[in-house]
């Protein structure tokens, strides 16, 4: 029987998605459940598993085609055999239309070995990335050393363009290859298209800075207090909790608690009307071998700081292994970006819309200021919070930004509500 | 003053602690390995190399090469025409050659960590706490100060103890574990083994080769579960028929009482009330993981259901920069798989990739013959629902084997189906724990049966048997 291979329903958000690398060849045998493809959104990159053992026989778009949810892209022969023995379907494969380049069917390798595979996975490459001159194809590690590895997804640069990600970002994989020390020696240039989620990243960023009226108001911070009650707890805390006590959990409790008494900060533009959420989803910037990535921590005024450090800490991982999911890094109220991890001293962030506002934290550094008419050396870490101004006022914003200062200075006022 | 601080500190001197601290600071970290005395000299000097070194792989084997001597001399020169009158054990000299062994290779160890700069510090490390990401871990000396020092990365390899039953008081005398064992002074009459596990028929066989009569009581119904059932049928066959070992399965024990005339063991097989009554008697029921005194508490660190500590793939634990590697860890409890780990853990950290092939490591067991396997069993494909292809050919059909007196056992090699991927080498004969590398080999690197089968086998050698299996793969096999 036939089966057809569907892009899968994306999401709300997602219009449209690239095929980026189809893991198999027309006339190679595939198992239920078998990764057949990754697909890369805007936001992740999906692995589309096969529906039902069987062969392929057809292959219908190709790497690098744009597919809409629910677009047919191969099919399956539920009754076909990959030909009479193991040896044989390449041959089998060649008659049927639409095979994908013949390079990718020699680099399919019959097994790398361990040294190879380490080289593979310190480079971020694939084994069918690699043309293999092993017996059979096989990739060895002189091979692996000699391709040269993907490009670093580049985080969208905290120092050049604020410090948020104007969209949630994942795994790039990126077609071509730049070799920056060629292009330095030889006053070359080289031109490479943007990957699907570098063009989204631009595209969105460009939409925020026309459709919004971006303002950004500063504050500094003495974190002295919150520092001094993490050392005081850290360790019952997290013996208590499993999770360390970080700076996160403070700044997300400060800004719910702004966002509650200005609730237009957790507004959205929505045509001619101002929507008001009911709820606080906060979108978190994580760092992640890959890039940024923002998940959201849905019903952060409900959780408490344990909680929030670990949802955190969970993002974090999963972000390290890639496995964020398309609902973790949809939707959003407001977001927090800490440029600080990067040294940060002070940026001017891009709202992420439809969100209205944007927290930027920065790196804590001692600095001279004056109390009581006496300079003292305080740990300050400075505040920047952009804001739409069609609809918040400065007032609004500044004594939101004021809210989340006074919260970090005397954290009990968290616990009292005042 | 302020604690010493280290960027890797091991908890633990076994196969995965040493060779993890030895990475270590061969990629350039500062690194301290931490050993109690639990096998210290008789100077009270640590000895290095944990249970492997000192109560485990290395002395049994220099008994079992022992036994063997003796077995041969005692039936198998008769053969090739040699006569050898009266020969005699001295259990004395076996064990002090045994010792001597043991010394020379933690000696060795030690060698190794000056050579590598890797700083020894004696005493019991546990964790003490967190400051300014640092970990502290207290190293308890035996007498009885304690030095506290600050890591970067703690590495847990503590390793494993002998489980103990209920009941059943082991005084390493008349009632041993594995230390014990390895430590009698003359051969007993009788002995015997509660357990039929590797360790069980390994130390049952070493001293049925010195004249005991050895009776093994095993709980489990099946023999040798673990290992390929048409391996295991055949390990029961030679230990029991050919070479006398009493195996009783299905056992339960239901007392043990020492008496002035030795040990009675009551128990039942099947509705059968049966005793046994021996001089000596080994308890070999599986080991423990040690994570007592490791101040596990102290930082949270989470263990699993079984006692391990919980780690994910890359063995990393629940806290920040806390690993852990070996028999405290899930996972087979073998020497080379902690190593393995403890080298990956050291990349780890390094920044390098890191990653251990669980589905490659090889099984050993040191009886005679021996057996070892990598890869799936048979029941495991079937149950799977793997469609495989099997080769097997017997030791029997090797001129090498025949040349050398010893055609016991078989090899067999199942491959996929389909794809003629390698799935498991399973081999029970002659130098097996030697041969079976080249299937661990093999399988690394994703080889067909065709590829072994294709590949040039110095004859005559014992090695040609695994090339006819993966010629007996495809119906083809040249000599059988």
């Amino acid at each position: 029987m036939l089966i057809e291979v569907k892009v899968p329903q994306l999401s709300e958000s997602v219009a449209e998605a690239t095929l980026v690398s189809w893991h198999k060849n027309v006339g190679d045998t595939v198992t239920r459940d078998e990764n057949l493809i990754d697909i890369e959104t805007d936001k992740v990159v999906l692995e589309l598993p096969a529906p039902e053992s069987g062969v392929l026989v057809e292959v219908v778009k190709g790497n690098g085609d744009s597919v809409a949810s629910g677009e047919l892209i191969a099919r399956i022969d539920t009754e076909a055999k990959a030909g009479a023995s193991a040896a044989a379907p390449a041959a089998k494969a060649a008659p049927v239309a639409a095979a994908p380049a013949p390079t990718k069917a020699a680099a399919a390798p019959a097994g790398t070995g361990p040294a190879a595979r380490k080289a593979l996975a310190e480079k971020g490459l694939d084994a069918a990335a690699v043309q293999g001159t092993g017996p059979g194809g096989r990739v060895t590690k002189s091979d692996v050393l000699g391709t040269a590895a993907p490009p670093k997804p580049v985080a969208p640069a905290p120092s050049m363009s604020g410090a948020v990600s104007p969209a949630p970002t994942s795994a790039l994989p990126q077609p071509n290859v730049i070799n920056a020390d060629a292009i330095v020696a030889e006053r070359t240039e080289q031109r490479v298209p943007m990957s699907r989620l570098r063009a989204r990243v631009a595209e969105r960023l460009l939409q925020s800075q026309s459709t919004n009226a971006i303002l950004t108001t500063f504050n500094e911070v003495n974190m002295a207090p919150v520092m001094e009650l993490r050392k005081k707890y850290a360790e019952k805390f997290e013996k208590e909790h499993g999770v360390r006590l970080g700076f996160m959990g403070f700044f997300v409790k400060a800004a719910v608690a702004a966002l509650k008494k200005f609730p237009v900060l957790n507004a959205s533009v929505d045509g001619s009307d101002i929507v008001y959420h009911g709820y606080f989803d906060i979108g978190i910037a994580v760092g992640s071998p890959r890039g940024l990535v923002v998940p959201i921590i849905r019903d952060a005024d409900q959780l408490s700081i344990a909680q929030i450090e670990k949802k955190i800490g969970e993002f974090g991982a999963k972000a390290k292994e890639g496995k964020l999911s398309l609902e973790e890094l949809t939707g959003g109220t407001f977001s927090i970006s800490n440029g600080g991890v990067f040294g940060s001293m002070l940026s001017t962030p891009i709202i992420n819309p439809p969100q209205s506002a944007i927290l930027g934290i920065h790196a804590t550094k001692d600095r001279p200021v004056v109390e009581n008419g006496q300079i003292v050396i305080r740990p300050i870490n400075y505040l920047a919070m952009s804001y739409d101004h069609r609809i918040i006022d400065g007032r609004e914003a500044v004594l939101g930004l004021v809210t989340m200062k006074e919260a970090l200075e005397d954290p009990a006022r968290l616990l009292l509500d005042v | 003053m302020a604690n010493k601080q280290f960027d890797v500190v091991v908890i633990g001197a076994g196969p995965g602690g040493y060779v993890a601290a030895i990475r270590a600071a061969q990629l350039g970290f500062s690194t301290a390995c931490i050993e109690s005395e639990s096998y210290a000299d008789p100077k009270g000097e640590v000895r290095l190399g944990g249970t492997c070194l000192n109560v485990g792989c290395i002395p049994s084997k220099a008994l079992l090469r022992s036994s063997e001597l003796y077995d041969e001399a005692s039936h198998a020169f008769v053969m090739h025409g040699i006569t050898a009158e009266s020969v005699k054990i001295d259990v004395g000299t076996m064990i002090r050659r045994k010792d001597n062994i043991v010394t020379q290779l933690t000696q060795g160890i030690k060698g190794l960590f000056k050579k590598n700069k890797v700083t020894l510090l004696p005493g019991r490390g546990s964790f003490a706490g967190r400051e300014n990401e640092l970990w502290q871990v207290a190293v308890a000396a035996r007498d009885g100060s304690t030095e506290t020092i600050d890591a970067k990365h703690v590495i847990v390899a503590t390793g494993s103890s002998p489980r103990h039953l209920d009941g059943i008081p082991v005084d390493n005398e008349s009632i041993c574990d594995n230390v014990g064992a390895l430590s009698l002074g003359a051969v007993p009459k009788r002995l015997g083994v509660i357990g039929a596990g590797v360790i069980g028929l390994e130390l049952g066989s070493v001293w049925k080769r010195l004249g005991s009569e050895v009776t093994i009581l095993e709980a489990l119904p099946d023999f040798l579960a673990a290992a390929d059932p048409a391996v295991a049928k055949e390990a029961w066959k030679t230990f029991t028929a050919k070479q006398g070992l009493k195996i009783n399965l299905g056992v339960r024990i239901n007392s043990v009482k020492q008496g002035k005339k030795g040990i009675r063991i009551d128990y039942d097989m099947g509705d059968a009330a049966m005793t046994l009554e021996c001089d000596k008697l080994i308890v070999s029921v599986g080991r423990v993981p040690n994570t007592a005194g490791l101040g596990a508490d102290n930082v949270g660190l989470k263990l699993d259901g079984r006692g391990c500590i919980e780690v994910n793939d890359h063995c990393q634990t629940n806290l920040e920069n806390v690993w852990a590697v070996g028999d405290v860890i899930r996972g087979p409890m073998l020497a080379h798989k902690g190593m393995e780990e403890g080298v990956m853990v050291a990349e780890l950290i390094a920044g390098q990739a890191g990653h251990v092939n669980y589905d490659a490591i090889p099984w050993v067991i040191y009886t005679h013959p021996e057996i070892a396997w990598v890869g799936k069993t048979e029941a495991q494909l079937k149950n799977a629902g793997i469609e495989f292809r099997a080769g097997q050919i017997p030791f029997a059909a090797n001129g090498r084997a025949l040349g050398q007196g010893d055609t016991t056992g078989f090899v067999k090699m199942l491959a996929c189906a389909k794809t003629d991927r390698i799935l498991g080498v399973h081999v029970i004969g002659a130098n097996a724990s030697e041969l079976i590398a080249e299937a661990v080999t093999a399988m690394e690197f994703g080889a067909v049966s065709e590829d072994i089968a294709r590949i040039c086998h110095a004859h005559p050698t014992l090695s040609e048997v695994i090339h006819e299996a993966a010629l007996a793969v495809d119906k083809r096999p040249l000599h059988f």
